[in-house]
């Protein structure tokens, strides 16, 4: 008995040794395992990722997908098993102070090779430069580029409320709600949601506010600038935009509002470039169906954010391989434009040739191209906690009868620390 | 007889070890890092009692804490009351009796994410036809409608535990006051309901642990909206500790939590005692 097992044990270890062996060989072929945790998955999000697995794939990788739905539930593993040791090889988080914490714990792999390579100091926009350079090192790569406050409204509702031009400043705008509302239509579709709430707030500030005040506020969070009488304007602007709001908005979903200007029941929409999707699946086109403003005005911010991989740090060098051929595949502008087309959003970088995505993605890759109108979306400048605090006030001031001066004094609180 | 009496205490050991590691050695982890500036990693910086101060001047924590007492008392009141009413009716002999108590267990069988959506269906204005009911997108009021919800979902169950006791009574007092010609409802209240004293203990406790970890049925019923106007403790911390990356803060709302639950246990555990050393 005793002796069948030392036979098995000799047996196994021989096994194991083939295998090390074997595992060994494999390196110089390809067969570089790499586990990706991601949330991208619905529908258009997962065939997009599909690509990115595809390109790595062909380059001789092996892509192991983690998808995990809800972007707070997959960073909050990522974390975890960062800490825990058991960190994935790439691991997706938005362009913005997320991963700060994990960069300043040194348990990130710099990318400083690549980027050089690909000059991103120049073919990068400056915000993102920003927000994934820390201390002279880049630790994150991009993949897209979202913006955040695209002004959407259905042609169809427009022409029934007797709109015939698109609202080129905030005054038209406001005067295109009227109308909406006096023709019986829901002029603003809204979802009540805290995080809707923040996205309808740094599209106003951006409006109104024009860049210097945003950038001042969400930046540079100048206490100053949040107490001034340009502040105070903003926020009454976007409390007008309240009164626009059917009576069900509180916790509608965002595509639900947008579903609202699908069916030409709503006028206008403030939301992310995502929200195209919903439009594309309900066979409507840009410039026939619908409209996309991208600001009002020649000189509005762009509010730019967008999703990066990071990879870990890893003492296998099997894992720092892979990790290599990922980052070398995902920059590739064919991958990136596949990815992004089917996404919704841009490549990030600017010299990538857009001519192939549609007029809304056209012209925002012509305003990105332009630099001057760039800024980050409030999260690329907040750390997730100022932020949340930023949102519960908002919120509040939205949802009740606050008066602006402590809406006013409410904001600058949440913003100090 | 001395190794008798040592037994038990051998037995009870790994219990032991459970609530010294997992339960207090979790509490004493949690305080430690609610005393530093933990952001989504826990770290050692130590800053005191800072991460209270910033709790104690947030306006949604406090705006929690006062959703959370007007929620307890409202929903403890309407279970007792209702699970008492229904038990009471079931124990008069009715027909079916099996089914009904099947019917009114079941909400709590099932799981307050799958239910509190159909409760926001049946709740949004417009949402059925011809029922016009608008306390969810309510300010003042929808903090009521999760108390609705959570009343359906486990007075079913408080009606069982009553039962139970209900069966526990003796025969004999239902007959002797029907002899001395006592109403029925004057039994109930005047005879029965002492009687029960120790269920109604236990219930009390399980619906406040309930009420407690209530967050399920806010998140899937209002995710604490309209504004912040139905946020709750346990959704400011599970927001802090994930969403928002900072555990510090999280911790410091836990260790509130916890201590107001020891401070509303405690009278009811010195009465015990008491209780117990006179008998």
């Amino acid at each position: 008995m005793f002796k069948r097992s030392k036979q098995a044990a000799a047996c196994s270890l021989a096994l194991f040794a083939a295998g090390v062996a074997q595992a060994g060989a494999g390196s110089a072929a390809p067969a570089l395992n790499a586990e990706v945790i991601h949330w991208w998955t619905s529908g258009g999000e997962s065939a997009a990722v599909k690509q990115l697995a595809g390109a790595y794939r062909a380059a001789g990788g092996n892509w192991i997908d983690t998808a995990i739905a809800g972007g707070d539930q997959a960073r909050a593993v990522t974390l975890n098993r960062m800490v825990g040791g058991k960190a994935p090889a790439a691991a997706q988080f938005n362009i913005s102070k997320q991963f700060i914490d994990v960069v300043e714990q040194d348990m990130l792999t710099p990318l400083d090779d690549i980027a050089k390579q690909q000059n991103w100091d120049q073919t990068l926009p400056e915000p993102i430069v920003k927000a994934i350079k820390y201390e002279g090192h880049y630790y994150a790569l991009p993949l897209d580029i979202h913006m955040q406050t695209w002004i959407w409204y259905s042609k169809a509702a427009f022409k029934k409320a007797g709109i015939a031009k698109e609202p080129a400043t905030m005054d038209e705008l406001f005067a295109a709600l009227d109308k909406l509302k006096a023709a019986g239509l829901i002029p603003l579709a809204h979802g009540g949601q805290a995080w809707q709430e923040n996205v309808l707030f740094a599209g106003i500030l951006a409006n109104v506010g024009g860049k210097q005040l945003y950038l001042q506020v969400m930046r540079d969070r100048d206490q100053k600038a949040i107490n001034s009488d340009a502040m105070r304007k903003v926020l009454l602007a976007y409390k007008r935009m309240q009164s626009y709001v059917d009576a069900n908005a509180p916790g509608r979903n965002w595509n639900d509002a947008t579903a609202l200007l699908v069916s030409g029941k709503a006028g206008v929409q403030i939301m992310g470039d995502w929200a195209k999707g919903e439009f594309t699946a309900a066979r409507q086109l840009p410039g026939q169906d619908y409209g996309c403003i991208a600001g009002l005005g020649p000189d509005v911010p762009y509010l730019i954010q967008g999703d990066a991989f990071v990879f870990p740090k890893s003492e296998r060098a099997d894992v720092q391989q892979a990790q290599k051929l990922m980052a070398k595949t995902l920059v590739t502008p064919a991958t990136q434009i596949s990815f992004n087309k089917l996404k919704g959003s841009l490549p990030p970088r600017i010299d990538t040739d857009t001519s192939s995505l549609d007029a809304c993605s056209q012209a925002g890759a012509a305003i990105m191209r332009g630099k001057t109108r760039l800024a980050g979306a409030p999260e690329v400048y907040l750390t997730p906690d100022q932020n949340g605090a930023l949102q519960d006030a908002l919120t509040s001031y939205w949802n009740t009868t606050m008066p602006v001066e402590k809406a006013q004094k409410a904001l600058a609180a949440a913003l100090r620390n | 007889m001395r190794q008798r009496g040592v037994m038990p205490y051998f037995a009870l050991l790994p219990m032991l070890a459970t609530v010294c590691v997992a339960y207090l050695g979790a509490f004493a982890w949690t305080f430690y890092v609610s005393l530093t500036a933990s952001r989504s990693i826990a770290s050692n910086k130590f800053i005191g009692m800072a991460q209270y101060e910033r709790l104690f001047n947030n306006e949604r924590w406090m705006l929690s804490l006062n959703n959370l007492a007007i929620y307890g008392v409202l929903f403890i009141l309407a279970c007792m009351v209702i699970g008492f009413l229904l038990a009471a009716c079931i124990d008069r002999q009715v027909t079916g009796e099996g089914a009904l108590r099947t019917v009114f267990l079941y909400p709590y069988a099932m799981s307050f994410v799958a239910t509190g959506l159909v409760w926001q269906w049946i709740l949004t204005p417009g949402g059925i036809p011809g029922f016009e009911f608008d306390w969810l997108v309510d300010q003042d009021k929808v903090i009521y409608t999760v108390v609705l919800a959570s009343v359906w979902q486990a007075s079913g169950f408080v009606m069982a535990l009553m039962l139970a006791g209900l069966r526990g009574i003796d025969p004999e007092i239902w007959k002797a006051a029907r002899l001395d010609g006592i109403p029925v409802w004057r039994v109930y209240l005047s005879v029965v309901l002492p009687m029960l004293g120790p269920t109604l203990a236990t219930v009390i406790i399980l619906l406040a642990t309930m009420v407690v970890k209530l967050y399920d049925a806010v998140v899937s019923m209002t995710q604490g909206g309209p504004g912040t106007a139905s946020e709750v403790p346990a959704k400011f911390i599970m927001d802090h500790l994930f969403l928002r990356a900072n555990i510090g803060l999280a911790s410091a709302g836990a260790v509130v939590l916890l201590l107001t639950v020891l401070a509303l246990l405690a009278p009811y555990a010195y009465a015990r005692s008491r209780r117990r050393a006179t008998a």
